[in-house]
């Protein structure tokens, strides 16, 4: 118990940290960022956006971490770890998705283009997406642990392969801004903005990942409490039956 | 013993099992037919345009007819808990795997191979001149559908809904698997027929990578 309280009192703190550095973040890109000079006050959008989408690329590097420390270690702290990590990553693919088009729409005059970027982050999310699926199919815990962790490192393994080949198949797309070629970058204000929001959306990630950890610890022992309870239950019977007999 | 030996002789039990019914054939052909022949009707087959989109159109029902019947694969071996006694014989977990995947691999391809004349009669492409250009593109488009077909077939088979669940599973992951197939066969069925390598290379680097990764997972393919 004290454990548990100890760890819940450093939880808070990192809540309420975290929450700070998201507050500071906003106010950077709103009152500190400089003005893009083109797209003026829908770039800010950025910040956001290519924050959320490289936290969600960490969420899936921790899934296929986890996923390969499953399959070697078989060690259930693992499994938990994945599926965490791929709920939140997902979360953060979602909110991806969604900011795009808010932000192509005006820049680009439509919301959505079959570029490599936007094509691999919506086959990354349907990858994700079946991950989660394929673990709610799967009832017995041991085997939604070894099927999904195999599943997951295929689905990874995958990513670079989508974008290459949509990127062959797509190339008159334009540059990517960040490491880009000649004639991109970024403002060095506008780097600091960004890399403080990265920092406080990976402080939200671990938050969320760490929260939802402890709810499938708890999920799994409630199963195990439910086995238990089904086989007194299942020996109480039987002994009714036997003293039935008896009398 | 040695796996492939084991591989093989796994590979001939699926061969014995598969040509006794012929299941995963007979559906897999007609599904790619009623494709081609449902497809017809949204756009016009017989315009100089349509050359452009039946690539793609014959590649999406080879993916689909895959998506759909390698879920038996690994399911059909519950029905009488065959794939412990698999497990206790002493093939490896990658030669039973890889075993599967060469059955797999061997009936989807006799099926495209069936559905290449249809194909090219109905949508007047010819495809004698670029055959043998065509055909590499099609074992190794297949291979790569055959063995994550199979992998997952195993990876969904104690799952519910997994008849469903097969298809949304490995078609994002094959997106690699369609652009470059759905290329290389549209540059070979182009009116001045291209042969682009770099898609052929698209579809041997994701066979290579999957292979790798089916043999490490292995175990936990065919594990209990």
């Amino acid at each position: 118990m004290g454990r548990s309280r100890q760890s819940d009192a450093v939880r808070m703190g990192l809540a309420v940290l975290v929450g700070l550095l998201v507050i500071a973040g906003a106010y950077a890109i709103f009152f500190v960022a400089p003005m893009e000079a083109s797209q003026r006050e829908i770039q800010r959008i950025f910040y956001f956006h290519v924050g959320s989408a490289w936290t969600a690329g960490v969420a899936f590097l921790i899934v296929f971490i986890a996923n390969i420390g499953y399959l070697s270690k078989r060690a259930p702290m693992w499994d938990r770890l994945a599926v965490s990590s791929a709920e939140v990553g997902l979360a953060f693919c979602t909110v991806v998705l969604i900011t795009g088009p808010i932000w192509a729409k005006p820049v680009w005059g439509v919301a959505w283009v079959w570029d490599a970027r936007l094509t691999t982050t919506a086959v990354l999310w349907l990858l994700y997406v079946g991950y989660l699926l394929l673990r709610s199919f799967l009832d017995d815990p041991a085997r939604r642990a070894v099927a999904s962790a195999a599943f997951g490192i295929f689905a990874f393994l995958d990513v670079p392969l989508v974008y290459f080949s949509i990127r062959i198949w797509r190339t008159q797309h334009p540059q990517p801004v960040i490491a880009g070629g000649e004639g991109s970058g970024l403002d060095p204000m506008m780097w600091r903005v960004f890399l403080f929001n990265w920092v406080a959306l990976l402080g939200v990630m671990a938050l969320l990942i760490w929260k939802r950890y402890r709810v499938e610890a708890l999920l799994r022992e409630v199963e195990e409490l439910e086995v238990e309870i089904a086989w007194k239950e299942a020996d109480a019977a039987s002994r009714s039956v036997l003293a039935g007999q008896n009398n | 013993m040695n796996s492939l030996r084991a591989a093989s002789i796994i590979l001939g039990k699926e061969l014995r099992t598969e040509f006794r019914t012929r299941e995963l054939l007979t559906t897999t052909v007609v599904f790619v037919l009623m494709v081609l022949i449902l497809f017809s009707f949204t756009f016009d087959p017989t315009a100089e345009e349509a050359r452009r989109y039946t690539p793609g159109l014959l590649w999406l029902a080879f993916l689909f007819a895959g998506s759909l019947m390698l879920f038996p694969s690994f399911a059909r071996e519950q029905v009488n808990d065959t794939l412990d006694a698999l497990r206790m014989s002493p093939a490896g977990s990658f030669a039973i795997v890889m075993g599967k995947v060469l059955a797999n691999f061997a009936f989807l391809t006799l099926a495209e191979w069936l559905m290449l004349p249809v194909f090219s009669v109905f949508y007047d492409v010819s495809v004698l001149r670029v055959l043998w250009q065509l055909l590499l593109v099609f074992a190794l488009g297949t291979f790569g559908l055959a063995l994550t077909g199979t992998a997952f077939s195993a990876v969904a088979a104690h799952a519910r809904m997994r008849e469903l669940l097969l298809p949304l599973l490995l078609l994002p992951l094959l997106t690699p698997v369609l652009i470059a197939s759905v290329e290389a066969t549209a540059g070979l069925l182009a009116r001045e027929p291209q042969f682009d390598v770099t898609w052929v290379k698209i579809l041997a680097g994701f066979d290579v990578v999957f292979l790798a990764a089916s043999y490490l997972v292995a175990d936990a393919l065919v594990e209990e």
